[in-house]
């Protein structure tokens, strides 16, 4: 599809699988929509939800906008916000949910605050009004380091021992791949610490009209539980749920483990008015 | 432990072959003693007790007895599954000249750990 995105041409990939009440899943920094590859193809998910996922500008296979080899690709909460909406309106999705991981969480939060009437819920994946930051991201971007390989062992860490090998490898093998300087404009979002815009954000959700569920892995130690929670205790009705044996990225790591606290979640939102 | 990692990584001929561009010698602390690990080519040359007053090393990465005990679980708990996570928590430094740390991250942090191997940890 072709979104119009602050003024400027962008060719969005995205894929789609199942039918009802449309999910729109928001990947990762320094990846992209492959991370929902195991959702898409699960029937107890595509029973009953049109899953969509797209592929941020930079990512995947959303190409950079027209210029791009002259800019540093930096991502911020007014430009995700409006890829994000501009992608539910162009499809003309009929009050989507959106889940998002880590980022993608981290955003539902503003999205939850500012469009509560266009959307069903909120599932903030690893999510946080704010992280601390503990790494110099300019590690991530440099002629002599592969960005790729620093990339994905930069975030190894934050998988669970428990899972399984060859998807902890696939998650990994997906930031291998991320452009060149993708993943460290994306942790700028991540990072940013604005603390008064969010406050603010969560000050204003009201879950009657969106509610807001925050699930988040106890061995994500970038999000952790803690943030998670501390998050939740700001939002008024927001529901938190800590998975164990889980790590940050709960849909590609562990997609087994993942269907055990989803699956009763987006039954939940279905029986929902 | 650290003693030991020349036989824990050597014999890890694809481990050894991630650090095939790796040339350094670097200081690792456990606790209050030093350790002076030597790479050529990805195998671990020399591990040497110290102190040793004046001599070089690129970087460092220090932590406690505790710290690293925790980090060498076989079956590590949440926030110790790495040295980043330990170096988050401020349970470890990681200090020095680190482009080669950085370049190699996956190397360091795969010899940093492979003490988990002695307890029945991959």
């Amino acid at each position: 599809m072709h979104l119009r995105l602050g003024g400027r041409p962008y060719r969005v990939y995205f894929e789609e699988a199942g039918r009802g009440i449309p999910l729109v899943c928001l990947h990762t920094a320094g990846s992209d929509t492959r991370q929902y590859r195991h959702l898409m193809v699960d029937p107890a998910v595509t029973e009953h939800y049109r899953v969509l996922a797209f592929d941020m500008p930079w990512h995947g296979k959303s190409t950079p906008p027209p210029g791009w080899q002259e800019e540093e690709y930096r991502l911020t909460t007014e430009t995700y916000v409006e890829a994000i909406i501009s992608f539910c309106r162009a499809l003309e999705l009929d009050r989507p949910v959106v889940m998002g991981c880590s980022m993608g969480g981290r955003i539902v939060i503003p999205l939850a605050a500012e469009y509560a009437k266009e959307l069903r819920a909120v599932i903030g994946l690893e999510a946080a009004d704010q992280v601390q930051s503990w790494f110099d991201n300019t590690w991530l971007h440099r002629p002599d380091i592969h960005g790729g390989e620093m990339g994905a062992a930069r975030v190894s860490g934050l998988l669970a021992p428990q899972s399984p090998e060859e998807t902890r490898w696939e998650t990994l093998w997906g930031y291998m791949q991320s452009g060149p300087g993708v993943f460290k404009g994306d942790l700028y979002f991540y990072f940013y610490r604005a603390e008064s815009d969010f406050r603010d954000f969560m000050a204003r959700i009201d879950t009657k009209v969106c509610p807001v569920y925050l699930l988040t892995g106890e061995y994500d130690y970038s999000c952790t539980p803690e943030d998670t929670k501390r998050t939740a205790a700001m939002i008024s009705g927001a529901e938190v749920i800590i998975m164990k044996e889980m790590g940050h990225f709960p849909m590609s790591e562990n997609p087994e483990l993942f269907r055990s606290y989803i699956l009763p979640l987006l039954e939940k939102i279905r029986s929902q008015k | 432990m650290i003693e030991r990692l020349p036989e824990l990584v050597n014999g890890d001929e694809r481990l050894v072959w991630r650090g095939r561009f790796l040339t350094v010698e670097f200081l690792v602390e456990v606790g209050d003693v030093p350790y002076y690990v030597s790479i050529h080519s990805g195998r671990i040359t020399s591990v040497e007790r110290g102190p040793f007053y004046t001599r070089s090393w690129l970087f460092a990465v220090r932590a406690s007895v505790e710290a690293w005990e925790k980090l060498w679980e076989p079956v590590p708990r949440p926030g110790y599954t790495d040295i980043l996570g330990l170096m988050k928590r401020g349970e470890a430094r990681i200090e020095g000249d680190l482009h080669p740390f950085m370049a190699n991250l996956r190397y360091i942090k795969e010899i940093l750990v492979a003490p988990r191997r002695l307890r029945g940890g991959c």
